[in-house]
């Protein structure tokens, strides 16, 4: 009943999704007030009919409803109701409804409202939101269907949306269950962090695209995403970071980064997205770089539905075939399809995008962006290079080669340093015009305080050169960084005579965009020395213990002191989990439990680190191996990873950098003119 | 002249992503060679970087806990997956390697800890070099079982 249900309505959505379709184009060209109001009233209405078929889809999971193939795959008796819930996203054909259900809520509330001077944009806005729709709505409705249910036929077992003839329904007594690796608090929400951030970056394209196709090639598709974009990076950003510290906890490798190709799908329209979230700035204050921030809108989408290709099912199906899938091809066509539309829609209003006046100065602020925009292009050059590396060189030589993380880390190290660098310096630089003078009197008591700083590391803590070089950039970043919120401070504290903290508090309430990057400039060089620690300093040992034996690492002693193994049958995991007592320079700092979770129903491990986390280093401590009851041994990985601890707290702050920029203004409507500002500039001002 | 100087800067970057690219490219290439590839080529390939799979053959697992040496035997499996489908998936191809004594044999040893999925019958996959004794010596391991969680449709011994 609920699976037919949910069925018809997926049915019907994805009718009225082509209707609104052809209604806003006829609507558009015909100057059909009417038609367009039809098209808008039908995008309306898709959020509320896909939410039903999402709710039929949960009661089905969450009511053990095996018969159901989707429901068999990602749930057992055994999960708690929660994830039942959240395994909707836990499979491909229920992600792709989450990713539809997304995109209908989103495309809903941009067109909730009416638009009164906008409204040439609508019909076209909501032909891409729907155009993108009808592509995943039509997925699942013909490809990924997760209502389909197994029917016996002729004593087999088959998947089939509707009973074939002779069929009975076929109901299996126990599902297979959510991989155990996704059953962590972290995994619940990783995956929709990201699929928000991918399909919030739906609706600056779909501006962008009205405005290519209106010839309204103006700023005003720009400013009027412009908090989509934020909100859209800010949630990528979270899904990446989230990612990463579930793989620490989880995945006990004692890494949160490993280069995996569907890691670097989702890294790779966060490089896009972060490179638009700049250019955009040079063509609201200067009006330069019009078909760059088209193309990196275009690029951004293109890499969002791709990215939803690789990452569709999960972490599991990254380790290789996702080739196999039937779906492959009809998604890298859409792919194909609007990046071939979009572009030809760029060369058509090529001339109405030209640059209002031209690019002077080589260290002027908008070439500093145009070479931070470079820099992004350049890293997303590298990954794409490596992800389909394997496929090039059979292609051509016949010989199926790949390139693991050392060619990722060897090939962009320079390029974070230099982006690094640029941190440093953009910020000095005026819009305009700047010359080597001017950015050298800005910056040398940072740069002479940076070297200080790093010649003191070079005789205290390290002698390797990279992590030198990165120090010293960390500390460059993070001393001009901090100048510049003093000065600009400082100005308006005479200028208004306030006191000091009124006056930084204003200042940055009355330009959130400027003083929340800077925010994120400093989570960032924070996130840096994390990765830097954890890149270069990481130390491991290994070794078999046995009871009250003790190994020495990075000024750690850890002793083992017992083993305890036990079933939890409610749960249906094996829990093996050691006791080890830590010291350091002979005293006792606590203990740790590392084990292993063994789930019966997909006889998996899980490896769960026991981790004690400072501001200097992590102790992170892995089970690997036991021996019998009788002798009580045990093996263990240890790490310690310095700094690293850096890198979470780093995040945090980053996220409270991008939700002080992108939150609403008391009156967002008066905003700032561009010609009106070149007047009062002066270097730091923007 | 400004627009001289903003091209050259741009060669300038251009030169430099595609010489990262390259040199890192060759730096960290793997070649994903099969057993019989492997056992073809011979001393060619010692000291390459290689990316292996194969059947791990359960009666070869030896693990020396002391120097936490871990060493078995793998059984040449294809290398495609679309080849592997067409046999009747994983599971039945890893089975057939196993119990097919003319299938080409590699010696894998590999230190560290014993991984827990390592068992008869697992397909292994590894990175490491080949050394003159003609012991594939193993950098990294993977180990896939194909179990009853990749099963898209139940048993119908499952039916209440």
């Amino acid at each position: 009943m609920f699976a037919e249900f949910g069925y018809g309505i997926l049915v019907v959505s994805f009718i009225v999704a082509i209707y609104s379709v052809f209604a806003a184009v006829y609507g558009a060209t015909s100057k059909s007030a009417a038609m367009v109001e039809s098209a808008r009233r039908s995008m309306l209405l898709m959020f509320p009919l896909i939410s039903l078929s999402a709710a039929a889809l949960i009661y089905l999971l969450v009511n053990n409803h095996f018969e159901v193939a989707f429901v068999y795959e990602v749930t057992s008796r055994s999960m708690p109701t929660y994830l039942k819930v959240t395994a909707w996203w836990g499979g491909q054909a229920g992600s792709l409804v989450f990713w539809s259900w997304l995109l209908a809520a989103f495309a809903s509330a941009v067109t909730i409202r009416k638009w009164e001077r906008d409204i040439e944009f609508l019909p076209w806005v909501i032909v891409i939101c729907s155009t993108t729709l009808i592509f995943f709505l039509g997925m699942v409705v013909v490809f990924e269907n997760p209502f389909t249910r197994f029917w016996l036929v002729n004593g087999n077992v088959e998947p089939h949306m509707f009973a074939p003839a002779n069929a009975t329904l076929f109901t299996a007594g126990d599902g297979n269950g959510l991989n155990p690796l996704l059953r962590h608090p972290g995994m619940v929400i990783h995956p929709p962090m990201l699929y928000l951030g991918f399909v919030s970056y739906v609706i600056p394209y779909a501006f962008a695209m009205a405005a290519l196709i209106t010839g309204r090639t103006d700023d005003r598709w720009i400013r009027l995403t412009r908090r989509w974009s934020l909100w859209a990076w800010l949630f990528l950003s979270f899904g990446l970071v989230l990612g990463g510290r579930w793989a620490y906890d989880v995945l006990g490798w004692g890494g949160y980064w490993g280069w995996d190709p569907v890691e670097i799908a989702a890294f790779m329209p966060w490089l896009t997205g972060t490179a638009f979230l700049h250019s955009v700035m040079i063509q609201e204050k200067r009006g330069l770089l019009k078909h760059w921030n088209m193309i990196l809108v275009i690029l951004t989408y293109a890499l969002v539905i791709f990215g939803t290709f690789l990452t569709r099912s999960g972490v599991l199906s990254s380790v290789h075939a996702f080739a196999n899938s039937p779906i492959g091809p009809f998604f890298m066509g859409f792919v194909t399809l609007s990046l071939v539309v979009s572009i030809a829609l760029v060369i058509w209003r090529w001339p109405m995008l030209r640059g209002e006046t031209e690019m002077k100065s080589m260290l002027s602020r908008e070439a500093l962006f145009l070479l931070n925009n470079l820099l992004f292009m350049s890293v997303l050059v590298i990954c794409f290079w490596g992800v389909i590396f394997p496929l090039v060189s059979e292609l051509f030589t016949g010989q199926k080669v790949t390139v693991g993380p050392p060619f990722y880390e060897r090939a962009t190290a320079p390029i974070f340093a230099a982006l690094m660098f640029l941190m440093g310096v953009a910020p000095l630089s005026a819009w305009g015009h700047s010359t080597i003078q001017t950015l050298g009197r800005a910056m040398w008591k940072s740069a002479l305080a940076a070297a200080i700083i790093t010649a003191v590391l070079f005789a205290t803590y390290t002698q390797n050169y990279i992590a030198l070089i990165g120090f010293f950039l960390i500390a460059l970043v993070l001393l001009v960084t901090f100048q510049e919120f003093w000065r600009a401070a400082r100005a308006r504290q005479r200028a208004q005579s306030e006191n000091f903290l009124t006056s930084l508090t204003r200042l940055m309430g009355r330009n959130r965009r400027r003083y929340g990057g800077y925010i994120i400039h400093i989570s960032m060089m924070l996130m840096a020395i994390g990765i830097l620690g954890i890149e270069i300093f990481q130390k491991e040992t290994q070794g078999s213990l046995k009871q009250g034996d003790q190994l020495d690492i990075g000024g750690y002693t850890v002793e083992y002191r017992e083993l305890a193994s036990w079933d939890d049958s409610g749960k249906g995991v094996n829990f093996t989990r050691a006791t080890i007592d830590v010291y350091k320079n002979g005293i006792y700092l606590g203990e740790l439990n590392p084990r292993i979770d063994y789930y019966f129903d997909s006889q998996q491990n899980m490896t769960i680190p026991g981790n004690r986390s400072t501001f200097r280093d992590d102790l992170y401590v892995l089970l690997v191996d036991w021996q019998p009851v009788s002798s009580m041994g045990a093996t263990f990985k240890i790490f310690v990873n310095p700094l690293v601890n850096w890198l979470w707290i780093g995040s945090l702050l980053f996220l409270v950098g991008i939700i002080f920029a992108a939150w609403p203004d008391r009156d967002p409507a008066e905003e700032p003119v561009r010609v009106a500002r070149k007047a009062n500039q002066t270097s730091a001002a923007d | 002249m400004q627009r001289t100087k903003f091209f050259l800067g741009g060669a300038l970057i251009l030169a430099a992503v595609v010489y990262l690219i390259f040199s890192s490219t060759q730096a960290s290439a793997q070649y994903f060679m099969t057993v019989d590839e492997v056992k073809a080529e011979g001393s060619s390939v010692v000291g390459k970087s290689l990316r292996l799979s194969g059947a791990v053959l359960g009666d070869t697992i030896q693990y020396d806990s002391d120097t936490l040496t871990l060493t078995f035997d793998v059984a040449h499996v294809s290398g495609d997956n679309s080849e592997i489908e067409a046999q009747g998936g994983l599971a039945e191809v890893l089975e057939q390697a196993v119990n097919d004594p003319t299938r080409q044999r590699l010696s894998v040893s590999y230190v560290g800890a014993k991984p827990d999925l390592l068992r008869g019958e697992a397909q292994a996959i590894m990175t490491g070099k080949l050394g003159d004794d003609g012991v594939f010596y193993a950098d990294e391991l993977l180990l896939k079982c194909p179990t009853k969680y990749e099963e898209a449709v139940p048993e119908q011994a499952a039916t209440k």
